[in-house]
């Protein structure tokens, strides 16, 4: 008789600290509290939105009666797949034309980031992988899961709340030659902070000249600045000089897609032989871990981004999105000035895209979740889309209090 | 901030010399990997130009047609979904009420481990992620432990547990004499297999082969991993509940008595096949557990496999399955569109049996008709394949296996004909 478990020795694990943040808001029954902590767009009502385009598209999908549910190939839908590339390349990007990129549809941004890192865990020469401090919790995760060995560079300068440029340049400087190295497109996560054009070019120059191996991750095109071309730029500065890279591509938030898990892996190679040869070997990766990927959320895609209609209702909704989220900021920093909070609160505006790191300690986070029912992640890091301008002021108090409190 | 477009355009004019630098290319060195076996026949069978051929390779079900079906519960739940959720993302572990009527599928309806709250269950990327999940589990939690797999079995799990790092092994179960099974090296290999071993079983429907236990074998088996083994997990793949004999519980029958003598199993569950949601890649794994704060636990650190892997499962599928096993008359609808489905099979095999028989054929094939499930184990040999393809344009994967989704009563007797050809002189 087996009483005993084989898994009588498995503990509880951690709560995630992400998701950790919403457990515990859901729980809370205060009528003011709110919700900074997970990185979902919410509307000025505070509530989740399905785009109008996106609606339509599912609507179009039900009626016809001629689509069937079969497997999609391991690869995923091979339209979704030229459409993803050409988003985030450019549609008349050389590199598309020159057959060098291999696509393959993966399970939103993370499934694209653990498939990206179980390829070069087994093709690739150099096993580090050097992520920028801070970065999104999940990273370090994925990457060791998928057999890399995690080392950091300096991104984040709290004196400035900017980026540390220097420290960025000086740790990558002295990276073995050959690493791989993990870039956020735009709208960094969780630090709202983006190198310059300026500082890009001086990233990607000494990125190539010590052969380092880009692998963007891109998250939020077109949500950072509502300009879905503009967000692409440092991605392809690098894919123009001709080198090779890896890009993690998701649709959760530019297209609200969040709970369907879409998402694609492009690798840009050399010769469109190596691409050919690398998509057989991605293949062999996602064959054990889930077969193919899922068509819902992918066939949504596809079918907005080859509609000139379509895409161009998509950019509209894309770029209201951006703008209220610019919105928020602008008025959260109003909002401190005439408190007269003391510090600096430039970096509200300055930093870009759903997140703010506001700077704030985890004293001061742990103060305001108490006190005010804001939950946030103890970092610092609060979610703009959360926001709406009748909450600001209500978070604008807990500021200014945790930091008289706290200062 | 961001980039303007102009000083973007300026800086990517500029071709950099430190980019062309190396001119060779990380992957030169990167084997094509080999086609999957059995995916590639359904690729030469698309390319091929005969009006008479025929697909047996494919492990989808097919209509009398020969068409893909969509069932009609999964048409209405769709027009009932769509336009009126959001998509945000689920919880790490899926969809909670998707997982509650899983659960009750395999566990059934009333089961006291359900009500104790002792199962440890996640939504997974169907049956292939469930798999998966729970060899990276396997690994982590059970670290000197190894999987044992059958021999036939669904090639991709052998990709699972390597990829998953766990050591393999085998255990007899098919007997190519009897086209059977061989259930004697079956409980030797499973007696003499290390304490502490896991064991992969298909709780029904054999995949390659169809060949299923009887229910008096599957109480032996359990029995011997009670009394007369150390602490031998049992890990069940059922990926076609319902669709085997037409009755879901019925299907579950392996994995009943297995609770009934008191195991603590695992379950990959797969809607792939008995709701026809394939692409969408709906599934559930679970672990029995010794009480609820385990069950907790061990749910807890399934989530944090799942985490890096893809974060959350897709939503629509599971809002497909709950929508359907939520509704009465829905699941109504769907076990009688199951049971049409499992019917259609089971006719299939005993019209391809009773054509063989017709022709005169010397061989016996009764195993087509003792067979279960999608798959029919044909006994053919990989050069009678190959004479099947190239004279009669007959798809199927070499090691003789059949699916039985591909047969129609428009092709059946082309196919018993064919197979009566290529082996009346073996």
């Amino acid at each position: 008789m087996d009483s005993d478990s084989v898994f009588g020795n498995v503990v509880r694990a951690p709560e995630d600290p992400i998701l950790g943040v919403t457990v515990a808001y859901n729980k809370d029954t205060s009528p003011n509290k709110l919700n900074l902590g997970v990185g979902a767009y919410r509307t000025e009502e505070g509530k989740p939105l399905v785009l109008n385009v996106v609606r339509r598209a599912e609507q179009m999908l039900v009626n016809d009666l001629s689509r069937v549910k079969e497997y999609l190939p391991i690869v995923g839908l091979a339209e979704f797949n030229k459409l993803s590339a050409k988003l985030i390349l450019g549609a008349e990007s050389p590199a598309i034309q020159e057959k060098r990129v291999t696509t393959v549809q993966c399970l939103s941004g993370t499934g694209s980031l653990r498939v990206g890192g179980e390829f070069l865990s087994r093709h690739y020469h150099q096993l580090t992988i050097f992520i920028p401090s801070p970065t999104w919790g999940n990273h370090p995760k994925v990457f060791t899961l998928a057999g890399l060995s995690v080392k950091t560079y300096r991104y984040y300068d709290p004196a400035t709340r900017g980026l540390d440029f220097h420290g960025l340049l000086e740790d990558l400087g002295a990276a073995t030659e050959g690493s791989i190295v993990l870039l956020h497109a735009c709208a960094h996560n969780p630090t709202g902070v983006d190198p310059t054009p300026d500082q890009w070019e001086q990233i990607r120059q000494l990125i190539r000249s010590k052969a380092l191996l880009p692998f963007f991750d891109s998250a939020y095109q077109g949500f950072a600045s509502g300009s879905l071309d503009a967000d692409a730029q440092s991605v392809r500065m690098f894919v123009a000089d001709g080198g090779e890279c890896l890009i993690a591509q998701s649709y959760a938030k530019n297209m609200g897609l969040y709970g369907e898990r879409v998402g694609a892996l492009s690798i840009v190679c050399k010769t469109a032989d190596v691409a050919s040869r690398v998509e057989s070997q991605l293949k062999l990766v996602i064959r054990p871990m889930y077969s193919n990927p899922p068509i819902h959320g992918a066939s949504i895609v596809a079918t907005i981004l080859k509609d000139r209609d379509m895409y161009n209702e998509w950019t509209i909704e894309l770029k209201a999105m951006a703008d209220r989220i610019i919105t928020m900021r602008q008025q959260l920093f109003d909002a401190l000035s005439a408190r007269g909070t003391p510090g600096d609160w430039s970096h509200i505006i300055k930093q870009i895209g759903m997140f703010t790191f506001t700077g704030l300690n985890s004293k001061q986070v742990a103060f305001m979740t108490k006190d005010y029912h804001i939950y946030m992640t103890s970092d610092g890091r609060i979610s703009m889309a959360g926001l709406s301008s009748k909450t600001v002021p209500h978070l604008a108090d807990a500021i200014h209090a945790a930091v008289a409190r706290f200062g | 901030m961001a980039f303007t477009t102009a000083m973007a355009c300026r800086l990517i004019g500029r071709k950099s010399v430190i980019g062309a630098r190396s001119m060779s290319s990380w992957w030169r060195n990167v084997e094509p990997a080999p086609k999957d076996p059995i995916l590639g026949v359904t690729e030469a069978f698309l390319a091929d130009p005969s009006p008479d051929k025929v697909n047996v390779g494919v492990g989808a079900y097919r209509d009398d047609n020969g068409k893909p079906v969509v069932l009609e519960c999964v048409r209405e739940a769709e027009r009932r979904i769509a336009g009126k959720l959001n998509m945000e993302y689920l919880p790490m572990g899926g969809s909670v009420k998707m997982v509650e009527e899983t659960l009750k599928l395999a566990y059934g309806e009333n089961s006291e481990f359900i009500k104790d709250k002792r199962i440890a269950a996640v939504q997974s990327l169907s049956g292939t992620g469930a798999c998966r999940l729970f060899a990276d589990f396997q690994k982590r939690f059970s670290p000197d432990s190894q999987i044992y797999i059958p021999v036939p079995t669904w090639a991709n799990h052998h990709n699972i547990w390597r990829d998953a790092q766990v050591p393999q092994r085998t255990y007899h179960y098919y007997h190519p004499e009897s086209r059977g099974l061989n259930f004697a090296a079956l409980m030797d290999d499973i007696k003499n297999a290390p304490n502490g071993s896991f064991i992969l079983l298909h709780a029904c429907a054999h995949n390659p082969t169809g060949v299923d236990p009887s229910e008096e074998e599957w109480r032996e088996i359990s029995h011997l991993f009670k009394f007369q083994v150390k602490n031998h997990f049992a890990f069940f793949d059922m990926a076609y509940q319902g669709f085997a004999s037409g009755d879901p519980e019925r299907d579950a029958k392996s994995i009943r008595i297995f609770l009934e003598d008191g195991h603590h199993i695992g379950i990959a569950q797969s809607y792939a096949k008995n709701m026809g949601l394939y692409g969408q890649r709906v599934g559930c794994l679970s672990v029995l557990c010794e009480n609820e704060k385990q069950a907790v636990a061990v749910k807890s650190q399934l989530q944090q496999l799942a985490r890096p892997m893809y974060s959350n499962p897709p939503v629509h599928g599971a809002l497909i399955v709950s929508t359907i096993l939520g509704d009465p008359d829905l699941k109504k609808l769907w076990l009688k569109e199951v049971k049409v489905m499992a019917d259609r099979i089971i006719s299939m095999r005993a019209s391809l049996r009773e054509n063989l028989e017709k022709l005169g054929s010397p061989l016996s094939w009764k195993h087509i008709t003792k067979q279960i499930g999608m798959f029919c184990y044909s006994g053919m040999t990989p050069e009678q394949v190959d004479r099947l393809t190239k004279e009669y344009h007959i798809y199927m994967t070499r090691n003789g296996r059949i699916s039985m989704a591909g047969i129609t009563t428009g092709n059946v007797g082309y196919l018993a004909n064919a197979i009566h050809e290529v082996t009346k002189s073996a």
